[in-house]
């Protein structure tokens, strides 16, 4: 079922993760594998937000591991998930609504000006407004004003400039977040393009979706967590949405596999 | 300059945001109230005295309001910066009369207490606006009384009117004719204009005041830089106190009541956002300048002193329903 010898680049395992008396994941596995895109699906509560948090450091696990290119990690911060290349573009999209595009883009990395000027902490506008607009053509996203405030830009737009961000300092995972939830039908068919877009650069993306037949489309594999546990895996193009659906809501117990 | 179609779109970009900017209405109307008094009183209004005279007047208010639109634009508030301006004048004051009142090493040991009691409760401010994370409303709400009172307590009330002969005398003295207060009013206004426009450090204010947990997420320091931006706030209010000094030869314990609103005034008439994460340095410029050319102008004109609050509240209050509807047509 699985092509064996594909090197994995971010995998947990036996990942345990309580807050109170709620056991939120209960030693949970997930494979993010080089140059896919990966679906991790679940129902409410299965612990999908849980796990992207800790795979991108906002929160510790109480045990268990994660393996980045095959070595351990541990992140305690999203600053040090972020700087080990693994960005993450979270539903409200983090974007500072009364700056631009380009500060979006750069915010928190801005680029300095060269010599002396830059060491006292001036930016160079012009070079990032250059290669914010390189990112934005090379993902063949529409930014119309790149000096206008992204509060005012439409929902696609946003979510364009939010996914060119994380693209932009991703070098191995991606972590979108539901990210057509708030999408009409064209621009949700606009991020899945660039879902395949930012994949076909070389960077896995894990999708995390409540929309089968969008994971369908865009995903080359799904992961299925039920009750704190991985239950399912399946390659997409070998399965069909039955049987992803059955794993999501328990009907068939695939957790042997 | 290249002059390729796409610096031309941007330049006519830039232009375009120029003047969508709430800031330019403000200069329109800080403009139409020159020419307006000058028509009506051709004159007195429009002299080197009145001018001269303007400018004095708004210089200290400028230097408060330049920390105060830091402040704003991370969508947080300063009261305390009056009574901040109080404390520091009188603790500078009694370090001066300690030096003995004379010659250069007071004067300079005078700046430097003025300018540390202003960082201190700047500081004071900051740690419990980003740290115990209390409302800022409240912590200068609290900060404005306790400076205050504790001036009173420094200064048994009464203000401290020995100040160095060679300050006051440089407090009221002019470089080609131009106030030399509103000439460091003026450099500072600008360095902190270029600190806000076009550093990493400007950047990181407009974005923790636009939304703090998405720069906080994108990596930035949002403890440091609230804490900062609070001490440039106390920063500027020693400073002011210290010119305040050199104009006035004294403490003006009572005379800052309501500095703290007429500085809020300013910087909201200049068109900085009390929601946070928009605003510029020139706007406030011209804010502190209505308010005072509305003030100047009406007693020239012989309207009568007391009708400038009313008109100054007019103002203030068009300012930010022009920008509300300017910003529900960009959302809409």
């Amino acid at each position: 079922m699985f092509d064996s010898d594909t090197r994995e680049v971010l995998s947990a395992r036996a990942v345990r993760k309580s807050f109170g008396n709620v056991e939120a994941l209960r030693g949970a596995d997930f494979d993010v594998h080089i140059g896919e895109v990966v679906a991790l699906m679940g129902d409410n509560g299965a612990g999908k937000t849980t796990l992207v948090k800790i795979l991108s450091g906002v929160i510790s696990p109480d045990s268990g591991t994660v393996r980045l290119e095959g070595s351990p990690v541990e992140f305690s911060s999203p600053i040090e998930a972020r700087n080990a290349g693994i960005e993450t573009v979270y539903q409200d999209l983090s974007l500072a609504d009364t700056l631009d595009p380009v500060a979006n883009l750069f915010l928190g990395r801005e680029i300095r000006r060269s010599g002396l000027l830059g060491r006292i902490g001036f930016v160079d506008d012009a070079a990032m407004r250059r290669e914010a607009q390189v990112t934005f053509d090379a993902l063949n996203v529409t930014v119309k004003a790149l000096r206008d405030e992204v509060g005012t830009m439409s929902g696609g737009q946003r979510q364009g400039v939010a996914v060119c961000r994380a693209v932009t300092w991703a070098k191995h995972v991606l972590f979108l977040d539901e990210p057509t939830a708030a999408l009409g039908v064209r621009q949700t068919q606009n991020v899945l393009d660039l879902i395949r877009r930012v994949r076909d650069r070389g960077v896995s993306v894990v999708l995390i979706s409540h929309s089968i037949p969008e994971v369908m489309a865009v995903a080359d594999r799904v992961e299925v967590l039920r009750l704190g546990q991985r239950v399912g895996r399946f390659v997409v193009s070998t399965s069909s949405a039955e049987e992803i659906v059955g794993a999501i809501t328990g009907a068939t117990d695939l957790s042997a596999a | 300059m290249k002059s390729d179609s796409s610096d031309d779109r941007s330049v006519t970009a830039a232009v375009r945001s120029w003047i969508a900017k709430p800031t330019t209405t403000m200069l329109l109307i800080l403009i139409g109230l020159v020419v307006a008094f000058s028509i009506l009183e051709p004159s007195a209004f429009p002299t080197v005295l009145n001018l001269r005279g303007t400018l004095s007047d708004a210089a200290i208010l400028l230097v408060l309001a330049v920390g105060a639109t830091f402040v704003i634009i991370t969508a947080g508030i300063d009261l305390s910066v009056g009574s901040i301006l109080v404390f520091s004048s009188v603790v500078s004051a009694k370090v001066m009369e300690w030096f003995g009142n004379a010659g250069i090493d007071a004067i300079v040991v005078g700046l430097l207490a003025a300018v540390a009691a202003g960082c201190g409760w700047g500081l004071v401010n900051g740690i419990l606006v980003a740290k115990a994370k209390i409302p800022p409303f409240v912590v200068t709400l609290g900060t404005l009384g306790a400076a205050y009172g504790l001036s009173l307590v420094v200064s048994g009330g009464l203000d401290v009117r020995s100040v160095p002969k060679g300050l006051n005398e440089f407090g009221n003295d002019r470089v080609a004719g131009v106030p030399v207060i509103a000439i460091v009013a003026g450099l500072i206004t600008v360095v902190a204009g270029v600190v806000l426009a076009l550093t990493v450090f400007g950047r990181w204010t407009y974005a923790i005041g636009s939304n703090s947990e998405s720069a906080r997420r994108a990596g930035i320091a949002v403890d440091r830089q609230f804490i900062a931006v609070y001490t440039i706030a106390g920063l500027t209010a020693g400073i002011g106190a210290y010119l305040s000094l050199a104009r006035f030869g004294t403490t003006t314990i009572a005379g800052n009541t309501t500095t703290n609103l007429q500085v809020i005034t300013a910087v909201v008439i200049g068109g900085t956002s009390l929601f946070g994460g928009k605003g510029w340095m020139l706007g406030t410029a011209i804010g502190v300048f209505i308010p005072i050319v509305i003030a100047k102008g009406f007693i020239i004109v012989g309207v009568g002193p007391y009708w400038q609050f009313a008109a100054v509240g007019v103002v203030l209050i068009l300012a930010v329903f022009v920008d509300q509807r300017r910003r529900l047509r960009a959302a809409g």
